[in-house]
């Protein structure tokens, strides 16, 4: 699926690119499609779950991430790891004192 | 210099403080990374922002959601997709040294980046004009080249497009902070409605009714009137404009860098195969696309 060049450099072959195009492409079709059907709360995470695969397949292979260094990939993982915990934290913290901002909350 | 300098002669790519080549693109990779990573963060606040917001206030989201245009967002999603495969491509042909194919995958990317930001124009000047801004700038109202000299009073009004019957005006909505939207005229066409155009139809449209790049055309026939605004609902069009507007600007800018890369490839830069100016740009550009995949998502489809 793939070649190097003389310097060791790896080249995505057409096949390989044109078919995660492809893929990314269905994914954004189902992304706008699952939105008809109604799953309740699972809709969101639905939806995010084929984000982030779409968002894997980009890192892995037009951004080549898959024959990097792994350094590079922990680097920005780390990124969305402490992002993660920021959004985390700042969820915890406003669902602690919601019920004394708005009377009744969490609403049922 | 010593011999163990430069492996294989002397590139002049190949800047004074490095070992090698493989060195130095390893060492501008790691670097790019780390901004990307900062990138991810930069954007991370406004995401906390939304998550908590939402997380508290979803009928704010459900609300303000009505008023953007899902189809323009799938085709910005879509345009945005192809635009990554055209700049994967472009690392490929600077690799294998094809220059005039990379050229031309340049200027296809850089098209897609303009037929993208063309597209946010038309949603964003739809949303200018009804007043569907940030904050302080939210005043939701008609568009006026849209409106006609009707004075809004129960009983039939005539007008050159159509004959309505007003048959009921809700007080002056109160929203939050003392503001006041346009009244919610709820009228009915006293000629039978297969007569009248569709888009002359209303002669006083519903507050929140719009052209092309708010609601559908669908939603609006359906409810007639826009469900009733929450409180807030500024805040959705803050979090809105900050997070496209932001996206938008990083779109900018890779067109700018993209230019600098056609300078680049005229001056021959490429010619040795030595791609990594290419290699960064379109890192850059992938990380565009991964934000905007949760942009869409996360302010065009909700339910």
């Amino acid at each position: 699926m793939s070649e190097h060049t003389e310097s060791g450099v790896h080249v995505a072959s057409m096949r390989l690119l044109v078919t995660i195009m492809i893929v990314l492409m269905i994914g954004t079709w189902l992304t706008v499609s699952v939105t008809h059907f109604d799953f309740g709360f699972l809709n969101i995470w639905i939806g995010l779950g084929i984000a982030t695969v779409k968002a894997i397949l980009v890192g892995l292979y037009f951004m080549h991430l898959r024959w990097d260094k792994p350094f590079n990939a922990f680097v920005f993982v780390s990124a969305f790891a402490f992002l993660f915990l920021f959004i985390g934290f700042a969820m915890m913290d406003t669902a602690h004192y919601q019920d004394v901002i708005i009377p009744g909350w969490p609403l049922q | 210099m010593t011999a163990q300098h430069h492996d294989g002669g002397h590139d002049p790519n190949l800047a004074h403080h490095f070992e090698s080549m493989d060195q130095q693109r390893q060492s501008t990779k790691l670097g790019m990374w780390l901004f990307l990573a900062t990138e991810i963060l930069f954007f991370g606040g406004l995401f906390v922002f939304y998550t908590v917001y939402r997380g508290n206030h979803p009928e704010i989201f459900v609300f303000g959601a009505h008023f953007l245009d899902t189809a323009l967002g799938a085709l910005n999603t879509v345009v945005l997709i192809f635009s990554s495969f055209t700049i994967a491509w472009a690392v490929r042909a600077a690799q294998l040294k094809q220059i005039k194919l990379l050229k031309w995958l340049i200027i296809a990317t850089m098209l897609c980046a303009f037929t993208f930001m063309g597209v946010k124009y038309v949603e964003y000047s739809a949303k200018w004009k009804h007043g569907l801004l940030w904050a302080g700038s939210y005043n939701p109202h008609l568009d006026h080249e849209e409106t006609h000299d009707v004075v809004a009073v129960e009983g039939e009004v005539h007008t050159a497009e159509a004959d309505v019957e007003i048959v009921e005006i809700d007080e002056v909505q109160h929203v939050a902070e003392g503001e006041f939207v346009e009244p919610i005229v709820t009228e009915v066409a006293i000629e039978p409605v297969a007569e009248v155009a569709d888009s002359d139809r209303s002669t006083i449209a519903p507050a929140a009714e719009g052209p092309g790049g708010l609601a559908t055309p669908e939603a609006v026939v359906a409810e007639d009137v826009m469900p009733v605004e929450p409180a807030n609902a500024r805040i959705f069009f803050s979090i809105y404009f900050m997070m496209t507007g932001l996206h938008g600007i990083h779109v900018l800018a890779g067109i700018a860098i993209m230019f600098w890369l056609l300078h680049c490839l005229r001056r021959g830069d490429f010619d040795t195969g030595h791609f990594t100016k290419i290699d960064m740009l379109a890192l850059y550009w992938h990380v565009v696309d991964i934000i905007w995949i949760y942009l869409f998502l996360l302010l065009y489809l909700i339910d």
